[in-house]
């Protein structure tokens, strides 16, 4: 029997970008707030202390600050005849894990959604035809408008310390930065970080093919910085140890730098690590929860903790497994195409290129997770989705993230992997090659959801989370359609050696390598309750006092990095919480 | 033969009658002066803003006791003092304290048993406080601090600091005149040094002590007030004359500092960290501009430095980029180890990473505080202005007594620097036996996230 804990006016689980968002928006509000984080307490001394964070081996390759998948993981399989096997090793996602989550180890790009993309059925259908999606598609539009959340995008934008160059200040064009966004209010808030020699060639290469290269928005402080809790940024020194590790410098936007020690200082918050949430619980007639019970690792008990509101906060999968678990909205089915909690889960269609310019010397161990060039003339708004055949689009970028000697040091593919001729291509290519990557849409499919597995369980006796998800004609036309581009671009550059690695039809889903890792879906927000499972409030549509946070509301992925459109929706969910629901706890929609 | 026995018996006469008149005079205590302000402004409420304003809590409350409750080290010359208990306990605090026992505590360095105080109370400077300030105080310890009735450790010093009756001979020779006089027509400027002589006690830390290990200079007269003082060996920057951050900074730079621990050269570090982390954040506006207004009079007619500029790359940053293999070991083990966020022109970031060029912790007579920092890190405090916690890591695991010596020496004469050099034996002095955090400040920060954290 679980012990009580006193009642709390909010619980929020997962101590990363989204639930210390909520911590200072709701406990600025006044209200009683507790976060409770599975995983340790992290700050940027000791925790990412220099130079204990630049292990390679450590962050890298064994994941440190990643979950562990024999505590925690979830089956996958491709198609529904095959059967779902646990996700054992880490590979096309990494979940965060402890304060400061996936918020901690990310690359800091950040962008906005384009405009069509969160109306893309209304956009696709209006231009194009209905007769463009493609049967077993769920195409949905954002139940909120671009215009809408501007506010909330530049407020995230403000306090994550973003550098960058705005393209569209309220509708005017400007020279150098993204010609295709969506207009802001304003520009960013620091100048942007200078470019790496081979994002310059890019830059100088698309220009030339009468693209539009501009510099990578960047969680990533380009001088110092203070932002609205008063926190602060120093300006970042180029190390090139940025995704899976925490940054030393105090340059990165995280919650670390971005939030958490002015929350700390609140009285009326407080969090506690190493508890681990088993479930939301529900009032008798499931319209309410009456808060959640976590396992507490450090005592072993496990505890009932009431709160008011309930937020999930945790890593797009587990707040989708918490709902299937504790019974919030009606699992999906995909053999019915009903039910909503794990309909739409998505991914991310990616695909690079590699070039080999024995004749330029690039200096890998420069660089930051968004030091970048990027065009967006490839993007879904600018495509002719109806003559090209697929809908979505790709944001296409190069620059150097790091120099790491373990797991980047790209060779031909005619290398040996070992041995005399192995050290001979690394001697002769370091510093030689750079790459063109292309992060891409992925549509929702009726086949692509999470559900409970009938078969395995976790430590709690959990049944855990099944992954059904594959790669779908329509994406793969559209990767496809990127890596002629990414080619054109590639040969006027005029490399020695150039090696493509695109996703091509028939190609199944592989759990193994690394691929942008931006997991979404499966808590999708919609105006229709009877097709999503979240309200344009990210409000459950059937427990009122339950939000849920990040990814996992997107209906259908995005053609960038997801951060910058979770953040805003934390904040426009923030301000109906606090402007609306707690003076009238109803459904918002 | 007989006249020098009558000298001899003369003066061990006197030295009797002084002996005697030291044990059996009564202690003097300061009588009240005239209240300042109108009774009914005489709060508890008021008392609390003070007790924030003389730091009163940081030194009465040891590493994992309550409030006020005493027990904090405090090293001195002649041994380890602890700090009291001073919540309104019958027993273990002050609770039977009337107010004036209360008030010989902080003019007098007197106990209501007539013990002599060890001066590492600061009455000294606590003699300047205004009887409005006194008497709010006193309410505030009376009626809203909660009895603590827990003894803490009790001060034993060797022989003869342990004779009290020391003490008073050391009072009757030390202290000066308990009243505080304002130094101009200027209001603002008055309340700006009545917050630093008197309830801020700068001068403890920030003038020099005289051979009776006095505090030398608690006012503006005083020659040598504020000049820079020692702290167990550690110098303490001096708040006036050329030398001083307060000729170079602003009056905005300086405010910024007090209110927040941090300005645009540098941040808070040992003793200011809890100074600001536990006293100066919480004073009003209008207050710090007073000090910082203070503080800038003091050194009117000294030159303002210029700011460095990048512009103007020096010797130093040339030898730091030119990425040459027979760089002195020096500037390699800056690169390796500082260059990251103090950058190339030791200039650091505003706000964020401490200039090294012109710093006074780099720069100072005692390399004792740098070496330290190097090899033990330094936090700055979290405040409501600028909560972030920003901590440099200590190298002492990393980097030998040489190495630290010789990068010690390097950021002691790079850019502008024109420090001495710094030996490996003054580095193994300092080398705790054992690991430590780097801060008592720190540690007591961290115990109230801790809490904080252990939810409600």
């Amino acid at each position: 029997m679980a012990r009580k804990a006193p009642k709390k006016d909010a619980v929020i689980v997962g101590l990363g970008w989204t639930g210390s968002i909520l911590g200072m928006e709701l406990a600025s509000a006044g209200l009683d707030v507790l976060a409770l984080e599975r995983g340790e307490d992290r700050e940027t001394v000791p925790n990412f202390q220099y130079p204990n964070e630049m292990d390679e081996l450590k962050y890298a390759v064994r994941y440190e600050l990643m979950q562990k998948p024999a505590n925690s993981t979830l089956t996958i399989r491709r198609t529904l005849d095959e059967v779902a096997l646990p996700y054992r090793k880490l590979g096309s996602f990494l979940p965060g894990i402890g304060v400061g989550g996936a918020g901690v180890h990310w690359n800091g790009r950040t962008w906005r959604p384009q405009p069509e993309e969160l109306r893309l059925h209304s956009y696709v259908t209006e231009k194009f035809g209905q007769k463009t999606i493609p049967d077993g598609m769920f195409l949905q539009d954002y139940p909120v408008t671009y215009a809408e959340l501007e506010p909330y995008f530049d407020r995230f934008e403000r306090m994550a310390a973003i550098s960058g160059k705005a393209g569209n200040i309220n509708g005017k064009i400007i020279d150098g930065g993204d010609p295709f966004e969506g207009p802001r209010s304003r520009d960013y808030a620091m100048p942007p970080l200078p470019s790496t020699y081979d994002a310059s060639l890019f830059a100088k290469a698309a220009k030339a093919m009468g693209c539009h290269p501009f510099p990578q928005p960047a969680s990533i402080a380009s001088q110092s910085y203070v932002n609205e809790y008063g926190m602060q940024l120093g300006p970042c020194s180029f190390c090139g140890f940025c995704e899976r590790y925490g940054c030393y410098n105090y340059s990165k936007g995280s919650p670390q730098t971005c939030i958490l020690d002015a929350l700390k200082r609140k009285p009326n918050f407080a969090y506690k690590v190493k508890v681990e949430v088993l479930r939301v619980d529900l009032a008798a007639d499931k319209k309410t929860a009456t808060g959640v019970t976590y396992f507490d690792h450090t005592t072993g008990e496990e505890v009932f903790q009431p709160a008011d509101i309930v937020l999930l906060c945790a890593f797009q999968l587990h707040n989708v497994h918490l709902m299937l678990l504790s019974g919030i909205g009606k699992p999906y089915d995909p053999a019915t195409g009903e039910g909503v909690t794990g309909r739409s889960y998505a991914y991310q269609t990616e695909g690079g290129l590699t070039m080999f310019m024995p004749d330029q010397t690039f200096n890998p161990f420069v660089g930051t997770g968004a030091t970048d060039v990027v065009i967006t003339d490839y993007t879904t708004n600018r495509i002719d989705l109806g003559r090209e055949g697929f809908i979505g689009g790709s944001s296409i970028s190069a620059g150097t993230t790091n120099g790491q000697p373990i797991h980047s040091l790209p060779l031909p593919s005619d290398t040996p992997t070992w041995g005399k001729g192995w050290k001979k291509a690394i001697k002769q290519w370091y510093g030689h090659s750079m790459s063109i990557g292309s992060q891409g849409s992925c549509m929702a499919y009726r086949d692509c959801y999470l559900d409970l597995d009938p078969t395995y369980k976790d430590h709690f006796g959990r049944p855990l989370m099944r992954m059904t998800f594959n790669w779908q004609d329509n994406d793969l036309r559209m990767t496809q359609f990127m890596r002629k581009k990414i080619e054109a671009i590639a040969a006027s550059m005029k490399p020695a050696v150039m090696q493509s690695s695109f996703k091509d039809k028939g190609a199944m889903y592989d759990v193994r390598p690394y691929q942008t890792t931006h997991t979404v879906g499966g808590a999708i927000m919609g105006a229709d309750p009877k097709s999503s499972a979240l309200n344009r409030y990210l409000q459950s549509h059937d427990v009122h006092n339950v939000f849920v946070m990040g990814a996992g509301a997107f209906p259908q992925n995005i053609q960038f990095n997801p951060t910058g459109l979770l953040g805003g929706l934390a904040y426009w969910s923030a301000h109906a919480i606090r402007t609306d629901y707690l003076r009238n706890p109803r459904d918002l929609s | 033969m007989k006249s020098f026995l009558r000298i001899l018996g003369g003066v061990i006469v006197v030295i009797l009658i002084a002996i005697a008149l030291i044990i059996w005079v009564p202690a003097q205590r300061t009588s009240a002066k005239a209240l300042d302000l109108p009774t009914s402004d005489i709060t508890a409420a008021r008392g609390a803003y003070v007790a924030r304003a003389a730091n009163c809590e940081d030194c009465h409350t040891g590493p994992g006791r309550k409030a006020y409750s005493g027990g904090l080290t405090v090293a001195s010359p002649f041994g380890t003092i602890y700090s009291t208990n001073i919540t309104p306990d019958k027993q273990y605090g002050i609770g039977d304290y009337s107010l004036d026992d209360f008030r010989a505590a902080l003019y007098d360095g007197v106990r209501k048993s007539g013990t002599r105080l060890y001066p590492a109370m600061p009455y000294e400077n606590y003699r300047l406080l205004s009887e409005a300030d006194v008497e709010s105080l006193y309410r505030y310890y009376m009626d809203e601090v909660k009895p603590v009735h827990d003894q803490p450790p009790q001060t034993h010093l060797a022989f003869p600091f342990n004779q009290r009756l020391g003490v008073r001979v050391w009072d009757w020779l030390a202290l000066k005149n308990p009243r505080f006089k304002p130094p101009t027509d200027n209001p603002q400027i008055n309340r700006g040094a009545y917050l630093v002589q008197a309830l801020g006690h700068c001068a403890a830390c920030h003038s020099p002590r005289n051979w009776l290990m006095a505090s030398n200079g608690i006012r503006d007269e005083d020659a040598k007030y504020l000049t820079g003082g020692k702290v167990d060996g550690r110098a303490v920057p001096p708040l006036r004359g050329k030398d001083s951050v307060t000729t170079r900074w602003s009056q905005t730079q300086i405010a910024q500092y007090l209110a927040t621990g941090r300005n645009a050269y540098t941040g808070a570090a040992g003793d200011m960290t809890s100074v600001v982390g536990n006293s100066l954040q919480h004073l009003s506006y209008d207050d710090i501009m007073a000090m910082s207004a203070y503080l800038k009079y003091l050194d009117a007619g000294t030159t303002e430095a210029t700011a460095h500029s990048n512009d103007v790359p020096t010797k130093t940053q040339a030898m730091l980029t030119a990425a040459n293999p027979s760089t002195p070991l020096g500037a390699r083990l800056y690169l390796d180890n500082c260059d990251g966020c103090h950058f190339a022109n030791g200039l650091g970031a505003p706000g964020v990473f401490p200039t090294l060029d012109g710093n006074p912790t780099v720069t100072a007579a005692s390399a004792t505080s740098l070496i330290e920092t190097i090899l033990y890190g330094a936090a700055m405090p979290s405040t409501q202005l600028r909560p972030e916690r920003f901590r440099m890591p200590g190298f002492a695991w990393r980097l030998d007594d040489h190495d630290v010596a010789t990068l010690a020496t390097f950021l002691r004469q790079g850019w502008n620097n024109h420090a001495s050099a710094v030996t490996a034996g003054q580095v193994a002095a300092l080398r705790h036996k054992e690991a430590k955090p780097p801060l008592k400040s720190d540690e007591r920060n961290a115990g109230r996230a801790d809490q904080a954290r252990a939810g409600r």
